[in-house]
């Protein structure tokens, strides 16, 4: 059985569920929500970057161009490859795309 | 005027994941696997394809695009145009014969909008795929996917468009068959042949150097690229839009991206071009309608994601 966990973006207010199979990007797309731009859901534009501000999270692979290893320890990863581990708290990166 | 350029000879992209790439790229697109080599990179053809690849992945931390390679008529051309882009003020690279499994002597160099690119004379010619050299058939048994037929040319975007046009046309050979000018008469978008194709290889201008728009693949008629759809929905890939036609080129199209998010695109149709043609001209103003005929309005994705 898979988990379901509570994804809030903190700038607009707005959340959704994900489950831990999914990730944030893809789960956000199904219910119709529009806080983070969606690009090529594949870990390669880099588009749809944000920080974790809390909560516990596994990253499939991300473009080095766009997610570093510093990037990755301080929660700033991409949301088409962020699974939740926990109820997320996620707000769009600083600089947006980097 | 030609100068010995003859066609896209192959693309080398990054995967961040090469079972998942040959999972898109063979299973979905239905490219055949022709060989690997000992860097882990893959080689891939479409089925018509006479040379042995035209598609080669690797494995890496980063999406995007290696180089494009174009094949030239023979070896001597291929020093020639070596010296021809010294002349221009290129820095040329040369990669001995081997190097790519099958592939004869390269030699590479950057254009000004920070793309490498590479010329070579020699590909082993393996023949179109299942079907046999001397009373072919009209198609192989055994396709997958989406049966993409061969790769047809890339969209790269990146600064110095006129720079550029310079060196594609006064050193390679290639015409102007498109191009989207700006109110103040400045070039935004440029699409080169060689051939009679209304493209070999397209730019864009854009701030950041060196980024890959798409590859994109051939298919015959508007039923594959409708199948091609189809078959998008059914494996849940990434799409971005279509299927639908283009202005520029007249193309009709769908697009979506691999599992690294490159993008690809399979399209059929298009304009065709002869070097006593002008080029075909839209104006940015009418941008949305030279991209997308039928919506006839921008997608923010379609010029912003790139790798
Ligand atoms: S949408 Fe492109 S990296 Fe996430
Ligand atoms: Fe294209």
């Amino acid at each position: 059985m898979s988990q379901s966990f509570r994804i809030t973006e903190t700038r607009s207010g707005k959340s959704f569920a994900c489950s831990d199979e999914q990730s944030v990007l893809a789960a956000m797309e199904q219910q119709h929500q529009r806080c983070v731009p969606v690009g090529c859901r594949g870990g390669g534009c880099g588009l749809c970057k944000v920080q974790v501000v809390s909560g516990e999270f596994d990253c499939g692979r991300m473009s080095s161009r766009h997610v570093n290893a510093i990037d990755r320890e301080q929660g700033l990863v991409l949301a088409c490859r962020l699974f939740p581990r926990s109820d997320l708290a996620i707000q769009p990166a600083p600089s947006g795309r980097s | 005027m030609k100068k010995g350029v003859m066609r896209p000879g192959h693309i080398q992209l990054r995967v961040l994941d090469m079972a998942k790439a040959l999972e898109h790229y063979v299973e979905l697109l239905g490219l055949i696997e022709v060989d690997r080599d000992d860097k882990g990179r893959v080689y891939l053809k479409g089925w018509t394809e006479v040379d042995k690849f035209s598609v080669v992945l690797r494995e890496a931390d980063e999406a995007g695009m290696d180089f494009m390679a174009f094949k030239v008529l023979d070896d001597a051309t291929l020093g020639r145009l070596s010296e021809d882009l010294v002349a221009f003020g290129c820095m040329v690279e040369s990669i001995p014969a081997g190097e790519l499994k099958g592939c004869g002597r390269r030699i590479r160099f950057s254009a000004p909008t920070g793309h490498r690119f590479e010329l070579f004379a020699e590909k082993e010619q393996t023949g179109k795929w299942g079907i046999a050299e001397i009373n072919p058939e009209a198609w192989p048994r055994g396709l997958k996917g989406m049966k993409a037929t061969r790769f047809d040319h890339a969209l790269l975007y990146g600064g110095n468009l006129d720079e550029t046009l310079r060196l594609f046309s006064e050193v390679l050979g290639f015409d102007l068959a498109e191009q989207v000018i700006d109110p103040e008469g400045k070039r935004v978008a440029q699409f080169l042949t060689v051939g009679m194709k209304a493209h070999d290889v397209a730019f864009i201008l854009h701030a950041e150097q060196g980024k890959l728009h798409h590859a994109s693949f051939f298919l015959e008629t508007w039923d594959d690229v409708l199948r091609a759809a189809d078959l998008i929905s059914m494996t849940d890939t990434s799409i971005d839009i279509g299927p639908t036609r283009h202005g520029l080129t007249h193309g009709k199209t769908i697009y979506f991206f691999d599992p690294s998010g490159n993008r690809n695109e399979v399209f059929c149709g298009g304009d065709y071009h002869y070097p006593d043609h002008p080029p075909v001209t839209w104006t940015a103003d009418q941008l949305g309608k030279a991209i997308f005929y039928h919506d006839r309005e921008l997608n923010e994705r379609f010029l912003t994601v790139l790798t």
